[in-house]
């Protein structure tokens, strides 16, 4: 167990070991997330032909000047990016960066339950 | 001169005539229902892989009822539409085609989408089938043009004859531009109106791609609104000055009056109050009405987020404190979102809001939004006798088009 915990705490603070992951599957929601919050700042950069540096989870939409359009543009390009189809009444809903971040992370947790469950 | 409106047709959800389109709108009717799944290249490809279901299409349409074989061949289901609208309008005018008046009369004609179906099917053969080539009638069937120009082979008119494709707003368009042409002299009559047929595969996931298709039913002004719902058909109007139809011993069904543009200028979808604003004043001012003449408006009313709040505000704009009790109903509630017809399909309706003193309703409605604090005319037509009413018709990119009629006493 020691050596288990020792090894948990490495994993924080040592993202090399992410590599370990594979061996570890309740590592893998946090580890994921991350990976998938920087995936869909460069996207929103991407769509919004913007600088990533400039895209931070807590930017605003106004911030960064996304529009009604711009945002369907941004979710559409999101699907793309990690096959997942966003409802019409979900999207409606995201109104912040945040809430793009949270959503990805959900439907992509969701399809990988999914696909766990039909494997 | 004065110009009036003295033959229309109509052929939509609501029916395959005008006839039938107005008595369902008066009754409450609504044309929306599931989408015949016949929508894309093979029988594979339906509605299946379309996320909303329902849609306003024309129902009980034999095409061979209408047009020889050889014909239809030549023909997309947009430009059936038009030349079935055309026919029954002129028959209403009783138009008695002469050499003079084949010379010179006027076919002025909008669609947004045009013959892409046909399009459609012809690069999917390409694209899809690895086929060299696609049939040699993708380009006359897929052509905006073609219901103008069938129109005019049909009776065989030899004058001004051209397409308006302004997005929502083109049959508006295309009857503003009748109006001015008949007014000004340049041509002795005019068949405008609109038409499209926009329910096929590509083009409905274009629509659920953008994110404002309601999975349910077409709710104008309702706090909950879900989006517009697509429909098809035609409408087409006869364009004359008052002499003309008198002379023929033709009661005008209303004057037409007014005609008023403009573009928003700033998004290519989000829609300015301002801009629809200069779009009806322009319309009033062309028509020398002030504001407190105008007795009925027959809203653009998609029921989508963006237009309803902005479409208030605009009318909140030019009338002010008389806004609420100025009766405004959008009939695409029951006929669905025609894009290019859209325009010509609300033109009859308010031309016969004018006619019989029966304002149609926006059905569907359930509780108001606050924001669209408009006497919307909630599910059940009124009656009401209206001097002065406008259509309004405000396209994505901007462009807007407003007509204004006057009852003919």
């Amino acid at each position: 167990l020691a050596a288990g915990l020792t090894l948990l705490k490495q994993f924080d603070v040592q993202p090399w070991q992410i590599f370990l992951r594979a061996e570890l599957p309740f590592l893998r929601r946090p580890i994921m997330s991350e990976t998938i919050q920087a995936r869909v700042l460069r996207v929103i950069a991407t769509t919004q032909r913007i600088p990533v540096e400039k895209v931070k989870p807590d930017s605003t939409f106004e911030e960064l000047g996304i529009d009604s359009m711009d945002s369907i543009n941004i979710l559409f390009d999101l699907e793309s990016e990690f096959d997942i189809e966003i409802k019409d009444e979900d999207a409606k809903k995201i109104q912040t960066i945040r809430e793009m971040i949270d959503g990805v992370t959900y439907l992509v947790n969701s399809k990988q339950n999914t696909q766990a469950a039909t494997d | 001169m004065r110009v009036v409106i003295s033959g229309m047709g109509v052929i939509s959800a609501l029916g395959l005539d005008q006839q039938e389109f107005w008595q369902s709108l008066v009754n409450g009717q609504s044309g929306i229902g599931p989408i015949p799944n016949d929508v894309g290249p093979t029988p594979e490809m339906g509605m299946n892989q379309v996320r909303f279901k329902n849609g306003a299409a024309v129902r009980g349409y034999d095409a061979d009822t209408y047009f020889p074989r050889k014909a239809l061949s030549f023909m997309d289901r947009f430009a059936q539409f038009s030349v079935i609208s055309a026919r029954e309008a002129v028959n209403m005018a009783g138009i008695e085609w002469d050499d003079e008046l084949r010379e010179s009369a006027a076919i002025i004609t909008g669609t947004c989408m045009g013959g892409r179906f046909t399009e459609e099917i012809g690069y999917w053969e390409l694209f899809h089938h690895g086929r060299h080539r696609v049939h040699p009638l993708t380009i006359p069937l897929g052509m905006s043009n073609a219901g103008a120009s069938h129109i005019s082979m049909e009776y065989g008119l030899h004058g001004p004859a051209f397409t308006i494709s302004t997005a929502c707003s083109s049959s508006a368009h295309a009857i503003g531009h009748a109006l001015w042409m008949v007014r000004s002299g340049a041509a002795p009559l005019a068949i405008a109106g609109g038409s499209e047929a926009p329910l096929f595969l590509g083009g409905l996931k274009a629509w659920e791609a953008m994110r404002v298709v309601s999975p349910d039913t077409c709710r104008p002004f309702s706090a909950k609104r879900s989006g517009m719902i697509l429909g098809e058909g035609a409408a087409m109007l006869i364009v004359e000055p008052l002499e003309r139809a008198l002379a023929r011993g033709v009661k005008p069904l209303a004057e037409i009056v007014g005609f008023g543009m403009s573009a928003d200028a700033c998004h290519v979808t989000q829609p300015s109050a301002e801009g629809a604003a200069r779009a009806i004043r322009a319309a009033l001012r062309d028509g020398g009405i002030s504001p407190e003449q105008v007795g009925y408006i027959n809203a653009h009313g998609t029921a989508t987020e963006a237009n309803d709040r902005m479409e208030t505000t605009a009318i909140r704009m030019v009338f002010g404190d008389r806004t609420a009790d100025l009766p405004v109903s959008s009939t695409k509630s029951a006929h669905g979102h025609t894009l290019g017809a859209a325009g010509a399909i609300e033109a009859v309706a308010t031309v016969q809001a004018l006619c019989t003193g029966m304002l149609p309703p926006t059905i569907n409605f359930l509780e108001a939004d606050p924001e669209c604090d408009l006497d919307v005319v909630p599910n059940h037509a009124r009656a009401a006798k209206v001097d002065v009413a406008l259509s309004q018709s405000f396209a994505f990119g901007g462009l807007n088009a407003v007509l204004a009629f006057r009852a003919w006493h």
